[in-house]
């Protein structure tokens, strides 16, 4: 069993936890995953992993309640607590190293695991600019958090309720334009904001690394249902990825697979609201 | 006067049971089975043991049940098979034990696989028989996977009295046998109940443990492991390299199979994973998977299922028992006939575009070859599309163990004998190294192995 040591409300219905999984702190790296079922009748979940305390045996998850299983661990799942199961880390880590000078975008909830990244990018002695985006305050988190990771950070919200007003993409653009020599950009968030950061920085040359959050039920290379088309070639984001070369990946097919249980997903969360409305 | 004819099992009627994912053949009563045994011969040179990967002592077993010493049967068994009511429902015995049944040459073989389910049933229901265990050994062996090969191995090296750990990366113990095989063919406590006789023999299991991710083989060497055991299986899922292939509502064998065994989203919304099954549904392949996918489709509301395999049906991999299933349960066979693309509408599958073939020479599995016939092309509309065309070698620990030795497909190469890896202490067996196999050989693997690891701890134990 894997133990919730913390819990905390980083928006509306997006939340941090921090689990008891010291072997899998111990070994996890930036850009990879794990996997969580939350009771015997759960399905298994993805999740990027977004820190970890080697010395307090935890790792760090952020979670938006868009689905039956993410509301449910919101509304049911506290500190003390335990999933069933907890498996990791998957996927292969990030490529750290010393670029020169890096961008990491993030959008929505992208930004949670694009902060591990950022940091270990800095780390690493890149010159990193941060670009974060929500489509309003509300849904900004960890403004604080990669602002003490990176150089530069630009803050961005769809209606300009913090940050500036605009896409994650405009400023991109902009400092490209403006010749300033950039080596690489990570780009992590939704399907079409990952896309349209790949479209700018492609025509500026730039390479560029998404990270995918493709439908998979194993993680580890089974099951085959998050395979993507990176560069006309099929490749699974659990042991191929997540992460791949941007400029090369289908956005479409990606987002169109995503959407492919929507009907089961609408089902599954209407039925759990109701009988918590009855609980209610 | 032996009984030409076997003694045939009671089995659930197709029309009823294409509605539900209850085991099709029901068992043998106490009397069925003494009746099926008492048509055994008890050749003195007993071909079927040499049939059997790992060497049951099957005339002995027989003629305790024929005697009806039934407890005396199931010991018998598990001296040799920790799996016996697996191997009694998934087993090809056509070609292996009943296959060179001396019976078998002017009559019907003996049902030694239904013997054997008949047995391992007949101790769920009465005191379980708990094998030897040999004295402490003292050292410790790390198993890698805990399906057919990892489990054998796991259960001989524990009867020698090894200290045992099996590392799953699922969330329970089993592999092929829990995600793969559907409920209607093995059902899933049964699984279970041999895998906790394992446990109540003192093997450990520790599942969500993915080897390779979290520890390395170099890991568990050094945390004190003296051999290792890989049976992680061939569990990458190979596609057709068609176009259209990554539309959505076209799903690999695995992921099907997964969706619908391990994850049980037959019981969609009661459990949480859902799975998405249109009215036609086409499997593509002709094995034991192609089979469980296109019967499980029909369980899961398919109007049409059909299978499209690119041999005649003389070729087919699949057991006969499971084609002969499928047949009674309306699957609508599409021989020598190959998908070339796949049709999209609205961004989801509509169907295959096929073309038909003709067998030409041998190939080099000695199998006439599959040549498409020009022009031949044509449409069967399918909402859902199921890829059953085999499984490559897990690539977790391949990846992570250097100086491994693999082959071209990326198998662990393993002497045949021993399952010795080209790393010291390390073993392989089952469909990692063979490529994907039968249960039973993958148990016969596991078996060598265990064996070969005593032989090696109990040298390295003398120098």
């Amino acid at each position: 069993m894997y133990k919730i040591l913390s819990k905390r409300t980083l928006g509306p219905q997006i939340r941090e936890y921090a689990i008891e999984a010291p072997e899998i702190a111990r070994v996890a790296k930036s850009g990879q995953f794990i996997v969580l079922r939350l009771h015997e009748r759960g399905e298994r979940v993805p999740l990027t992993i977004v820190d970890t305390d080697q010395a307090g045996g935890a790792v760090t998850i952020v979670v938006q309640e868009v689905g039956k299983s993410t509301r449910e661990m919101g509304d049911h799942f506290d500190v003390g607590d335990s999933f069933l199961d907890f498996v990791g880390p998957l996927g292969i880590p990030s490529e750290i190293e010393n670029y020169g000078t890096v961008i990491c975008i993030g959008g929505g909830l992208g930004i949670a695991p694009l902060y591990p990244i950022t940091r270990d990018l800095k780390k690493a002695g890149n010159t990193v600019i941060g670009i974060i985006g929500a489509r309003n305050k509300d849904l900004l988190f960890y403004v604080e958090q990669m602002g003490a990771v990176c150089d530069e950070l630009i803050v961005m919200t769809d209606d300009g309720s913090a940050g500036e007003k605009g896409f994650v993409s405009d400023p991109l653009r902009e400092i490209l334009s403006s010749g300033r020599k950039i080596d690489r950009v990570w780009a992590i968030g939704p399907g079409i904001m990952m896309k349209v950061a790949c479209e700018v920085t492609r025509e500026f040359a730039v390479p560029t690394v998404v990270s995918l959050n493709s439908i998979m039920i194993d993680g580890t290379g089974m099951c085959g249902g998050c395979r993507v088309e990176v560069g006309d070639e099929a490749k699974f984001a659990c042991v191929d990825g997540p992460e791949f070369d941007g400029h090369k990946v289908n956005f479409d097919l990606l987002m169109s697979r995503q959407r492919f249980y929507h009907e089961e997903e609408r089902c599954a969360i209407d039925r759990y609201l109701e009988s918590e409305g009855e609980k209610a | 006067m032996i009984q030409p004819q076997k003694t045939s099992m009671r089995q659930q009627d197709p029309k009823v049971r294409i509605h539900n994912f209850d085991e099709v053949p029901l068992g043998y009563s106490e009397e069925e089975a003494v009746r099926e045994a008492e048509r055994c011969l008890q050749c003195k040179n007993a071909p079927c043991i040499a049939g059997c990967p790992v060497s049951i002592d099957i005339p002995r077993f027989i003629e305790q049940v024929k005697n009806r010493q039934f407890a005396e049967a199931i010991a018998t068994i598990k001296e040799s098979n920790s799996l016996p009511a697996v191997c009694g429902r998934v087993c090809p015995q056509e070609s292996q034990c009943q296959g060179v049944c001396t019976l078998g040459k002017r009559f019907e073989p003996v049902e030694i696989g239904k013997l054997e389910r008949f047995c391992a049933d007949w101790e769920a229901d009465h005191e379980p028989c708990c094998p030897e265990i040999h004295e402490k050994t003292g050292y410790r062996v790390a198993v890698i996977g805990a399906g057919p090969a990892g489990l054998t191995a796991a259960g001989d090296l524990r009867k020698l009295g090894y200290d045992v750990t099996i590392f799953e990366l699922f969330h329970v113990a089993g592999g092929v046998l829990m995600y793969g095989i559907p409920e209607f063919r093995l059902p899933k406590d049964i699984v279970q109940r041999e895998i906790s006789a394992l446990g109540a023999m003192g093997v450990k299991i520790e599942v969500n443990k993915v080897v390779g991710q979290i520890y390395t083989i170099a890991d568990l060497l050094e945390k004190g492991y003296d051999a290792v055991f890989i049976g992680t299986g061939a569990g990458l899922p190979r596609f057709l390299g068609v176009p259209g292939e990554n539309l959505n509502g076209v799903y690999s064998a695995n992921e099907f199979l997964t969706r619908t065994n391990l994850m049980r989203a037959f019981l969609f919304p009661e459990y949480d994973t859902p799975i998405k099954v249109g009215k036609r549904v086409i499997t593509v392949g002709g094995g034991n998977v192609a089979m469980d996918s296109a019967r499980t489709a029909l369980r899961l509301g398919a109007e049409e299922s059909i299978i499209v395999y690119r041999r005649s049906e003389q070729e087919l991999p699949a057991r006969a028992e499971e084609v002969e299933h499928a047949k009674e349960e309306g699957i609508n066979f599409q021989l020598l006939t190959n998908p070339v693309r796949f049709i999209e509408k609205d961004g989801a599958i509509a169907g295959a575009e096929c073309i038909r073939m003709e067998l030409g020479e041998p190939d080099e599995s000695g199998r006439r070859r599959p040549i498409p016939i020009p022009g031949s092309e044509f449409i069967i509309e399918a909402d859902t599309v199921v890829i059953a065309v085999g499984n490559g070698p897990h690539p977790l620990v391949p990846r992570t163990t250097p100086g491994l030795e693999l082959t071209r497909r990326g198998n662990i190469v393993a002497d045949p004998e021993t399952e010795q890896t080209s790393k010291k202490g390390v073993f392989a067996g089952g469909d990692i190294v063979t490529g994907a196999a039968t249960v039973i050989q993958a148990m016969g693997a596991g078996k060598r192995a265990a064996a070969a690891i005593d032989r090696y701890l109990q040298e390295k134990k003398v120098s």
